[in-house]
Parts: structure tokens; C-alpha cells; sequence
């Protein structure tokens, strides 16, 4: 009998494969991102079954929240032009057929039921209602892997100061904003002060005369 | 509660009942938490309709203005006749917007909103899903609130709403790291992910709550939750005067009010997390006072009323220095003050943080 967890698994699932078709499929690239954002989100839901929920919402927080966002940003800015994007499609149809049908044969001699059935892969111990997931990622991540994710740490720090340094182009002509300068400034230096004499009424005119 | 629940069906339904319950089995844990989601979401939605009309009525006293004084007394029952007429207003769709985008937007915008709320403790027990990481899914949630921005400018269609859309999107993005930086200070201070046992760690009275061993943290997270909300003094995402009114330009009747539900729901989400965080939640801030909800709804209005304040008092921001106090002020100020906290957590002063376990 399906219990309740069941029902949500393949709903997830469905909804999983609908989204990652989708990708590869939606004619327009902001939908296609849309529905990488959805495949990321029921990917978590998964992740959530398996009580893996740390990086369910590690997942969520980082690709959804962070990556795709810029993603979309530059989707959406980008002016695409499909029907030249699509042209030669067919032309190389056989070729991407080829690649993608082989990409198959291989994941299915590895993630098979050969090798990856119920009777090879154990389910996963069930933990208590107190077992903190989070707690024990963060135990391993700094006892037994501490070098290897300082490591990791380390390199992503790298990457950062690269691509901002690689990006970073200081120009002369620019003009660039000093909040110190900003903050700095005193009434005097933008307001002068003048001394003007009152306003003397002319003698008057006569009447009728052009001005 | 819930034995008592099934019990009454059983006793109504008689013979029947085991028929039935054979087939619905499976179901009834979503029937059961769906009802204790309408038990939450609706006082929240009471409590967000109220907010609009308590706004509009201290920024009028703050202006020397009465406020809306017309419908019901006091102007009790306009935020109702406002629902109302928002209802009946015609929903425009541009031609040329992409329309299925287009209404998926405000949803995208309130309901990750309103899905925060599963892991808020009211009370020591009062909670819909006590998660261990419930911070960790607050901050999830909190960041899929973004794709309702990015989408409505888009779809609308529009070179106002997408520029607004865009320029309230990279706010939200670059907050949002000075938000969790904040935040990481204090679950390094309570040892856990899970809201509950972080006020349980804050026990014992006004002078054990986080905001004052994470003062600068508590500063930060409050501005950076105005700023996430798109509030003013931070609200130049519907800058009137600059991009007419941002992301939403385009909108009209219940789709645009679905925008302002979404942002009312995040103030009051910002500030109950606020709340909970720095203020110790339900506690209360003397010992020989019980501990309650009553303390909780306390914080959350004083922390609500001080965004009202703001609104009243500041004028808005320029793009470029929001983004400065964010990335050059903010960030590095939350990870000096993380990197102090993890310092001291090693010392003999560790008590000044009442870091460990809650008892």
C-alpha cells in the first residue's frame, strides 16, 4: 500500500521530469530558466524525503535563491534571437541524438538495478526525530574533512578575487563617487556667501515712454 | 487534539467510518496540517489588513493628519471596504505581457511569504512544524520571494517595471547576504538551527537576549530586513518619482493587491524573525512575568511600528548608496563582529554570549 510519502515522491517526480523536459524544450529562454528553478525546487522536495535537509535547502537557498537569479538576469537581458539560435538545428540532430543516446546506455549500465537495485543500495537508516542532519554535516565538514573543505574554501576565495580583479577596469576619464568626500563636506564649501545691497527703487519713469 | 479530531468522525460517521478512513488514510496528514496552515495563515492575513490601516494611521498622527476616520469607527473597517473595492477592480493585462508569467508573479511573490510561517514558534509548543534547520528554510523561503519581483517586470513587458524589477532584485540579492551574516552570529550563539531552541537559549529576562552581546548584528539584520522588504527609506524599487512605481507598474485590482499583501507579509515576517532572533520570542523580558504568545505579538508590533517610522521620518535612498551601505558597510561589519563571536566562544567570556546548549 502507498503511504503518504509515496504519493509526494512521485508527484515530485513527475513534476521533476515535466520540469527538466521543459528545460531542454520551452522555445523561450526565460521559460527555460523558470523551469530549471522549478526542477531545482522539486529536487529539494526529494532531497527533503530522503532527510537529507540540509542540502535540500542549501540547494534552495543557493541555486534558486542566488544563481538562478543572476541567471535570469542575464537571460533576460540578453537580446536572443531564437529563429537564428535555431538555425542548423537539424543539421546537427544526428550528431546531438548520438551523443545524448550513448549519455543514456552509460547511465543506465551504472544507476541500473544490476547495480544499483534495492538488493545492492540499503535504504537509508530511518534517524530519530532529534537527529540534527545540519549538526552532522557540520561535525564531519570540521573534524575528519577539515583541510579538503578549507581547501575548497580557499580556491572559491580565489575564484572571487580573480574574476572581480579580471573584471575590475579602472578608467581616468570616469567619474567616480567618494562617499568619504561625500560625508566630509561642510556647509562652506558649497555655499559662498554674498554680500548684495538691497534692492534700490528706481526714480520713476514718465508715463507712455518704452522701456 | 488531532485523536480527539478523528475520534469525533468516528462517533458521527458510525459504520461507515472504517470505509472510509481505509481510503483516506493516506491523506489525512495533509488534511490535518492543512487545517492548522488556515489557523495560522488567516490571523496572519487579519493581522497584515490591520498593518496597512495602522500604517496609514500613525504616519497621518506623525503628519498632523487624522487618517482614514470614514469607514466604521475609528476608520476600523477600511482596510475591508479597501479589500473590497481591490476585489471588484479589473485585472488589465498588457497585450503584449506574457500572460501566464504575468499572474504567476504575485503568487510567486506571496507565497514563499506566507510558507515561511511553517517553522515560527508563537509559544514553547505553539508551532506548525518544529524543524531542526527551521532557520535554514526560513532563509530558503525568504530568498524564492525574488522570482515574483524579476518575473513581474518581465512579463509585464515594460521598460519601467523590467528597470524596477531589475534594481529591486539586485537590492534584494545583496541584503539578503548581510541578512544571513547577521544571522549567523546568532545561531553560532545558540548552538542551533531550530527557532525554538534559539529563544529557549535567550532564558532569564530582558539582559540575556541576543540584542545585546549581537548588538551590531541586531542593527544590521533590522535595516537589512527593511531594506529586503523594499521598504522605505530603501523603496526605491517603486521609486514614484523615478520609475513610476517599479516592478508593478503594470498591475491593477487584486494582482496588485496580491504585491502589497506579499510586502505587508514580509514586514511582519521580518519583524516576528527579528523578534524571535534578538528579542527572545515569546519570553518575557522580566522572570517573575509567564513567559507568552501575548510578549511575542508585543515585539513584533513594536518592531512593525518602528518600520512605520522610518517610512515617516527618512527620505529615500540613492541606488548607489543602498548598494554601498550593503556590500561596504554591512557585510564587512557582520563578519568582523562573526569572527569576534567565534573568537570569544573559545575564551572564559564565552558566558557573555550564553553560548551552549539551552537548558
Amino acid at each position: 500500500m502507498l503511504i503518504f510519502s509515496d504519493y509526494v515522491f512521485y508527484t515530485l517526480a513527475a513534476i521533476l521530469l515535466f520540469a527538466g523536459l521543459r528545460v531542454i524544450t520551452a522555445r523561450n529562454p526565460v521559460h527555460a530558466a523558470l523551469y530549471l528553478v522549478l526542477a531545482f525546487f522539486t529536487g529539494a522536495g526529494i532531497w527533503l524525503l530522503l532527510e537529507a535537509e540540509f542540502l535540500a535547502l542549501a540547494l534552495i537557498m543557493v541555486y534558486v535563491g542566488a544563481v538562478m537569479v543572476l541567471f535570469l538576469f542575464v537571460v533576460m537581458m540578453l537580446d536572443i534571437n531564437l529563429d537564428k539560435l535555431r538555425e542548423g538545428f537539424w543539421d546537427y540532430a544526428p550528431l546531438a541524438g548520438l551523443v545524448g543516446a550513448l549519455m543514456a546506455v552509460e547511465m543506465t549500465g551504472i544507476v541500473g538495478v544490476k547495480h544499483f537495485g534495492l538488493s545492492h543500495v540499503n535504504t537509508p537508516a530511518l534517524h530519530a526525530a532529534d537527529y540534527s542532519n545540519t549538526a552532522e554535516l557540520g561535525r564531519l565538514l570540521y573534524t575528519d574533512y577539515v583541510l579538503p573543505f578549507e581547501l575548497a574554501a580557499v580556491v572559491l576565495l580565489v575564484a572571487i578575487i580573480a574574476a572581480i580583479a579580471l573584471a575590475l577596469r579602472r578608467r581616468k576619464d570616469n567619474k567616480y563617487i567618494d562617499p568619504a568626500a561625500q560625508v566630509r563636506v561642510k556647509r562652506a564649501d558649497r555655499i559662498r556667501m554674498v554680500s548684495m545691497p538691497a534692492d534700490v527703487e528706481l526714480p520713476d519713469m514718465p508715463e507712455g515712454e518704452p522701456t | 487534539m488531532e485523536a480527539q479530531v478523528l475520534h469525533l468522525f468516528q462517533v458521527l460517521w458510525g459504520p461507515w467510518w472504517d470505509p472510509i478512513w481505509r481510503v483516506f488514510a493516506p491523506f489525512w496528514p495533509l488534511v490535518w496540517n492543512l487545517v492548522k496552515i488556515v489557523c495560522i495563515v488567516a490571523p496572519v492575513m487579519l493581522s497584515l489588513a490591520y498593518l496597512t490601516l495602522a500604517e496609514r494611521k500613525v504616519i497621518g498622527y506623525m503628519q498632523v493628519r487624522i487618517g482614514p476616520n470614514r469607514v466604521g469607527y475609528y476608520g476600523l473597517l477600511q482596510p475591508i471596504a479597501d479589500g473590497v473595492k481591490l476585489l471588484f477592480k479589473e485585472i488589465i493585462l498588457p497585450t503584449a505581457a506574457n500572460k501566464f508569467l504575468f499572474l504567476l508573479a504575485p503568487v510567486l511573490v506571496l507565497a514563499p511569504a506566507l510558507a515561511a510561517w511553517a517553522v515560527m514558534p508563537f509559544d514553547l509548543d505553539l508551532i506548525l512544524a518544529d524543524v531542526d534547520a527551521g532557520l535554514l528554510y526560513i532563509l530558503a523561503m525568504t530568498s524564492i520571494g525574488v522570482y515574483g519581483v524579476i518575473i513581474a517586470g518581465w512579463a509585464s513587458n515594460s521598460k519601467y517595471a523590467f528597470l524596477g524589477s531589475l534594481r529591486s532584485a539586485a537590492q534584494i540579492v545583496s541584503y539578503e547576504i548581510a541578512m544571513v551574516f547577521a544571522l549567523v552570529g546568532v545561531l553560532m550563539c545558540a548552538n542551533s538551527l531550530n527557532l525554538g531552541k534559539i529563544v529557549l537559549a535567550q532564558h532569564g529576562g530582558l539582559l540575556n537576549w541576543y540584542w545585546l552581546p549581537l548588538f551590531p548584528l541586531f542593527v544590521v539584520y533590522f535595516i537589512s530586513a527593511v531594506a529586503e522588504t523594499n521598504r522605505s527609506p530603501f523603496d526605491v524599487a517603486e521609486g514614484e518619482s523615478e520609475i513610476v512605481a517599479g516592478f508593478h507598474v503594470e498591475y491593477s485590482g487584486m494582482a496588485f493587491a496580491v504585491f502589497f499583501l506579499a510586502e505587508y507579509s514580509n514586514m511582519i515576517l521580518v519583524s516576528t524573525l527579528a523578534a524571535v532572533m534578538f528579542l527572545g520570542g515569546w519570553l518575557s523580558p522580566v522572570t517573575w512575568l509567564p513567559d507568552g504568545f501575548p510578549w511575542l505579538f508585543m515585539k513584533v508590533a513594536g518592531l512593525l511600528f518602528l518600520m512605520l517610522w522610518f517610512r515617516a521620518t527618512f527620505p529615500r535612498y540613492r541606488y548607489d548608496q543602498i548598494m554601498r551601505l550593503g556590500w561596504k558597510v554591512f557585510i564587512p561589519v557582520t563578519l568582523v563582529w562573526i569572527v569576534l563571536i567565534g573568537g570569544l566562544m573559545q575564551t572564559p567570556l564565552a558566558y557573555l554570549l550564553h553560548a551552549g546548549v539551552p537548558a
